[in-house]
């Protein structure tokens, strides 16, 4: 009977759910038409962050993997696809392919090595690797421009104004979004929700955990690279600042601050802190401290982020790990 | 340039004392990171802000104190008290309510607090960098096989083992020592046999954030005090505990050693990526032993 009226439930909100995307995304086509150049960009911004948390978040709250330093796939995607647009003749679209494919090659090679641990191990493990990848982009003068980074990458015209930057930007995103939503709510998703929520049972069962978990990096790391790959796009450039730990964290917040347990929520994260550099770093420098000042008070009383918060009074409440602790 | 005829035994040697050098800045600094960590279980990402604190601490009282070498020695002393009396003001107010939640958060609580500390140095010593020579015993080289070797840094070679000495002593013969080790295996069972853990945890969180402050003081006449310090440090301290073994004081040691000398001979035998070498020696540790070098407290 609930199971029933759950579903029935569950059909009129997708409907629903299906309309307000409709929406939003008819506004988001719209923006460039209205808006002034200045937020076009930091609408693209805030898609493109917004998808690199979504894809710790496959790994952070589905998974429940601490990927402490994802920041380093984001940053090789922008990387790869900037030292062949600019060291090769190849022809753009194989660069913009290969970004994503790159950074999730990474991703195995990592996840071979992290999957072993869990927990904090893991992302200790990870943060090594990925400060050893950091370390040599920032060494590499040679091939990546050291510390000073590549500038002036000939990102192809039709893509590199600002308004076709942000189309791209907002085409990819939606695509990359809509595939990795399908990929959760699949019988792999399910079953990467049940190793986060008990490792010992499902392996009990019969799942084969460490198989999934590095599955599970391969496809965040995927479209972490297709994150760097529009970064390059909008921005031109790719600095070792993009490989940064700091970053990595930032992009934590992001899940965090939006709701780690919501598909949504790393966006709407993103949203947040993108703005919130932007527009209080006009007024300040100290924009950081503003930043702080909220984490702090997100981690005193919203340990599940804004819209973890709104879930929990929405009559189909979807169980979040949070509770059990 | 030839590598056969670059690497002479002189400058072998020299290069192995500045690595030895460095190791004990990392040392003092990771050991106390190792402390909060191994008890606590708080990955402490604010210790290299404490470190950075330490060192902009010391060159203030430094320079209120005037040029005189006594006013060197009580920066020394003072900076890291400071830290620590700062460590105690935030562990009192913020942490002790957070004990019981995940390592994630924790982590993120800490990261939010070295962007506070960040931002309150930049607002109150600027961007710019700043130096501080040390006191007049130890201005100047010597040469040591005919190759110079800063005065100070043979000072930060003693202090090295001093400080190993003490955490030695703390953790293996006082009772607070003892306490901290047992709270660190089990935290329950301590507080059933009528010990204010509590406290035991504010000390030793106290404790380990003044070894940060005090690897920021000694660090000061060696380098540029500048913003970004944090940063550099507390990947550092973070991939020496790693190797070490969570938690594991001596862990930090040969982390400290091993992240340092490589450095330090990296230079010789490949100078543009010197800074590379300890990073891969890390990932090189961790393939074959995971989980660190030597046992981890937890």
């Amino acid at each position: 009977m609930v199971k029933r009226l759950s579903t029935r439930y569950a059909k009129s909100s997708a409907l629903k759910l299906l309309l307000a995307f409709s929406v939003v995304i008819l506004l988001l086509a719209l923006c460039p038409q209205f808006l002034p150049r200045f937020f076009v960009y930091l609408l693209a911004l805030i898609l493109i962050s917004g998808l690199q948390a979504t894809s710790l978040n496959v790994a952070l709250g589905y998974g429940g993997m601490y990927q402490f330093h994802h920041a380093v796939f984001f940053g090789i995607g922008a990387y790869t696809v900037s030292i062949m647009l600019m060291k090769t003749n190849l022809p753009p679209a194989l660069s913009f392919l290969a970004g994503p494919m790159v950074a999730a090659l990474l991703g195995f090679i990592m996840g071979l090595i992290c999957v072993r641990l869990s927990k904090l191990y893991f992302g200790m493990l990870q943060l090594s690797l990925g400060s050893l990848v950091w370390i040599v982009v920032f060494r590499w003068y040679s091939f990546t421009g050291g510390d000073d980074g590549l500038h002036g990458v000939p990102v192809p015209s039709l893509i590199s104004s600002v308004n076709g930057s942000y189309y791209f930007a907002l085409i990819t995103s939606i695509v990359a979004l809509f595939m990795m939503y399908v990929i959760l709510n699949s019988p792999f998703g399910r079953i990467l929700q049940a190793i986060r929520d008990n490792p010992e049972r499902s392996e009990g069962v019969g799942v084969r955990v460490k198989l999934h978990q590095l599955v599970t990096q391969v496809i965040a790391a995927f479209f972490a690279g297709v994150a760097g790959v529009l970064f390059v796009t909008v921005e031109g450039s790719a600095f070792p600042d993009l490989l940064s730990w700091t970053l990595s964290l930032e992009f934590i917040i992001m899940c965090l601050l939006g709701g780690w347990f919501t598909f949504l929520g790393p966006m709407l994260g993103a949203a947040i802190i993108v703005s919130l550099r932007t527009l209080v770093g006009v007024y300040t420098e100290y924009w950081t401290f503003a930043l702080a000042v909220i984490l702090m008070l997100l981690i005193f009383f919203l340990p599940e982020g804004v819209l973890g918060y709104f879930q929990r009074f929405s009559p189909v409440p979807e169980h979040s790990p949070a509770e059990d602790k | 340039m030839d590598f056969s005829t670059s690497i002479t035994l002189n400058g072998l040697i020299q290069q192995f004392l500045i690595g030895l050098s460095r190791t004990t800045i990392l040392f003092i600094v990771s050991s106390g990171l190792s402390l909060v960590l191994g008890v606590l279980r708080i990955p402490n990402v604010a210790h290299g802000s404490l470190y950075m604190l330490g060192a902009f601490l010391c060159y203030t009282i430094a320079s209120f104190l005037g040029a005189s070498s006594l006013g060197f020695w009580l920066a020394i002393l003072l900076a890291p008290l400071v830290v620590a009396l700062v460590s105690l003001a935030v562990e009192r107010g913020l942490f002790c309510h957070l004990y019981d939640r995940e390592h994630l958060m924790l982590l993120l609580f800490t990261f939010a607090l070295m962007l506070i500390f960040g931002d309150v140095v930049k607002a109150v010593w600027g961007s710019e960098y700043r130096s501080l020579s040390p006191p007049e015993v130890f201005q100047g080289s010597l040469s040591i096989l005919g190759m110079p070797f800063p005065k100070y840094n043979l000072f930060l070679l003693c202090a090295g083992p001093v400080v190993a000495f003490a955490l030695w002593f703390l953790t293996q013969k006082t009772k607070i020592g003892k306490i901290a080790r047992a709270a660190a295996v089990d935290r329950d069972m301590v507080a059933a046999v009528g010990i204010n853990v509590s406290w035991v945890f504010a000390s030793v969180f106290v404790i380990g954030c003044y070894l940060a402050g005090l690897g920021g003081a000694l660090v000061a006449p060696t380098q540029n005090i500048s913003q970004g310090m944090d940063h550099t440090i507390i990947m550092e301290a973070f991939l020496i505990v790693i190797i070490g073994g969570l938690g594991n004081v001596w862990g930090a040691l040969l982390g400290a050693l091993i992240f340092g000398l490589t450095a330090s001979m990296g230079i010789l035998v490949w100078p543009q990526f010197s800074i590379v070498f300890p990073y891969a020696a890390v990932v090189i540790v961790l393939v074959f032993r995971p989980k660190g070098l030597l046992k981890a407290t937890w």
